[in-house]
């Protein structure tokens, strides 16, 4: 039986892991290398890496981090943050990464899923979306989550998925750093609206809040979260037993 | 030392690094010489069955692994390279493929409930046939690792090494004389990934 994955996020910038609350207010955590590498030890299933880093030259240290990473780390990468072109996916394919995540740069170029689908395989493109309630629909926001596209949100990852996004990544805007539980019912409209993979993103904070999901939602196939993995408020083994003990499968490690 | 071999579909990186992380040398060619002279070889493929063929085909390098398969060198095909080890693959039609494995790649739609999602993107447990596979012999029947795929190999139940149960068992590992090949990503299967690359580089290619 598949398990679900368990995937700690790690916003780069300068080199560096930060992580904020509803995108503001950033702070500094720990170096990737290191992180990725615990992280690994203690069975995350996979990682995610987003280049939140706007100059050309804090790109090429993601790049040099990313190459490190998957030089010492065996488990599935996927990278995100900047990906606006066929050469972005390039840029970080050859670095080792293995699945891209797109975001702003699909919402202003549709196009660039089917591209990347094509050449890469579905498998390769992950439609990533930040997601917040207005005036009672769900509407997609670009740009770090600070722009609202008007798009509605459900009608956006379908559209995504059949031009070729082979997973997708619902991050609630509205839950995201409040470390109240995932958005379950947002989640919920996702599963009923996509027929790949789900990841489910933004409000974890406890042990408990990634069982209710899995519960609540059998349809999302992964749990990302950031804070509550830098800062050791949930220890992955701690939180893969527990969704072993409440009958979730999950890989546990050696 | 061991070839990975490189006809234009994939990142090897990683597939590179993972054996440099069991101390072993690798080696990412498309030099058939090289294939030739090789300790091991190493098929690596993602994307679709019948374009991955037909690069294979173009580049000639389908000749220089299975020269090496006939001189028994120690080969394995990884995800879509498994698969092109079969008879034929029908994917966007049906397409030849190297000949070394009995049976057929088939989409997993056709032997799955409807309700589970394709490709199936995540980590699974394998189900070790008994005795356990020389390759296998650092792991446990129960490991996980990483799969991302569409196709599975079937009808080839004399070669099946590992299973997955998706719904339905689907075909994991095959294995027939010097032969070897895994659907799933070792070099993306954490520790028990590795540990199956330590077991094909310590394998001496005979059941």
């Amino acid at each position: 039986m598949i398990t679900k994955r368990i995937i700690p996020c790690l916003d780069v910038k300068n080199g560096r892991v930060v992580k904020g609350t509803n995108f503001q207010g950033l702070n500094d955590v720990s170096s990737p290398v290191e992180l990725a590498a615990r992280y690994s030890e203690n069975g995350a299933d996979e990682l995610v890496f987003y280049d939140i880093t706007a100059s050309v030259e804090g790109r090429a240290l993601f790049t040099d981090i990313l190459r490190e990473v998957a030089r010492t780390i065996f488990i599935p990468l996927t990278v995100g943050g900047g990906i606006n072109s066929v050469a972005d996916f390039e840029r970080v394919l050859t670095c080792g990464a293995d699945k891209v995540s797109v975001n702003t740069g699909a919402l202003k170029n549709p196009d660039l899923i089917g591209e990347a689908a094509e050449r890469y395989g579905s498998q390769c493109v992950v439609l990533s979306a930040d997601i917040k309630r207005v005036d009672g629909e769900f509407r997609v926001f670009a740009n770090g989550g600070r722009t609202d596209t008007g798009r509605e949100a459900l009608a956006w990852l379908k559209e995504g998925t059949e031009r070729g996004a082979g997973e997708v990544v619902v991050n609630s805007i509205d839950t995201d750093g409040v470390k109240n539980g995932f958005d379950l019912p947002m989640l919920e409209a996702v599963c009923n609206t996509v027929d790949v993979p789900v990841i489910a993103s933004g409000g974890a904070g406890c042990v408990e809040d990634f069982i209710t999901l899995f519960k609540a939602v059998p349809g999302v196939d992964a749990g990302l979260a950031a804070s509550v993995f830098h800062y050791g408020t949930v220890p992955i083994a701690a939180l893969k037993d527990a969704l072993r003990k409440n009958s979730i499968p999950v890989r546990i490690t050696l | 030392m061991i070839a990975i071999v490189d006809y234009g579909v994939g990142n090897l990186f990683s597939l590179k690094s993972s054996f440099a992380a069991i101390g072993e040398e690798a080696t990412v060619t498309a030099d058939a010489q090289v294939i030739a002279t090789a300790e091991r070889v190493i098929l690596p493929g993602v994307g679709a069955f019948g374009d991955a063929a037909d690069k294979l085909r173009e580049t000639g390098l389908d000749r220089a692994v299975l020269a090496a398969a006939a001189a028994g060198t120690p080969l394995m095909g990884i995800c879509l390279g498994m698969q092109l080890l079969f008879d034929a693959g029908e994917e966007f039609g049906t397409h030849a493929g190297l000949g070394l494995i009995a049976g057929t790649v088939k989409p997993i739609a056709d032997v799955i409930p409807r309700d589970l999602k394709v490709p199936q993107i995540g980590w699974n447990a394998l189900r070790l046939t008994a005795p356990k596979h020389a390759i296998f012999r650092h792991i446990n029947d129960g490991d996980c690792v990483y799969f991302v795929h569409s196709f599975a190999g079937m009808d080839c139940a004399p070669s099946v090494i590992a299973t997955t149960e998706y719904g339905a068992p689907l075909t994991a590992a095959v294995a027939k004389g010097n032969v070897c090949g895994c659907q799933f990503h070792p070099e993306k299967s954490g520790k028990v990934g590795l540990a199956i690359l330590k077991g094909f580089c310590e394998w001496e290619g005979t059941v």
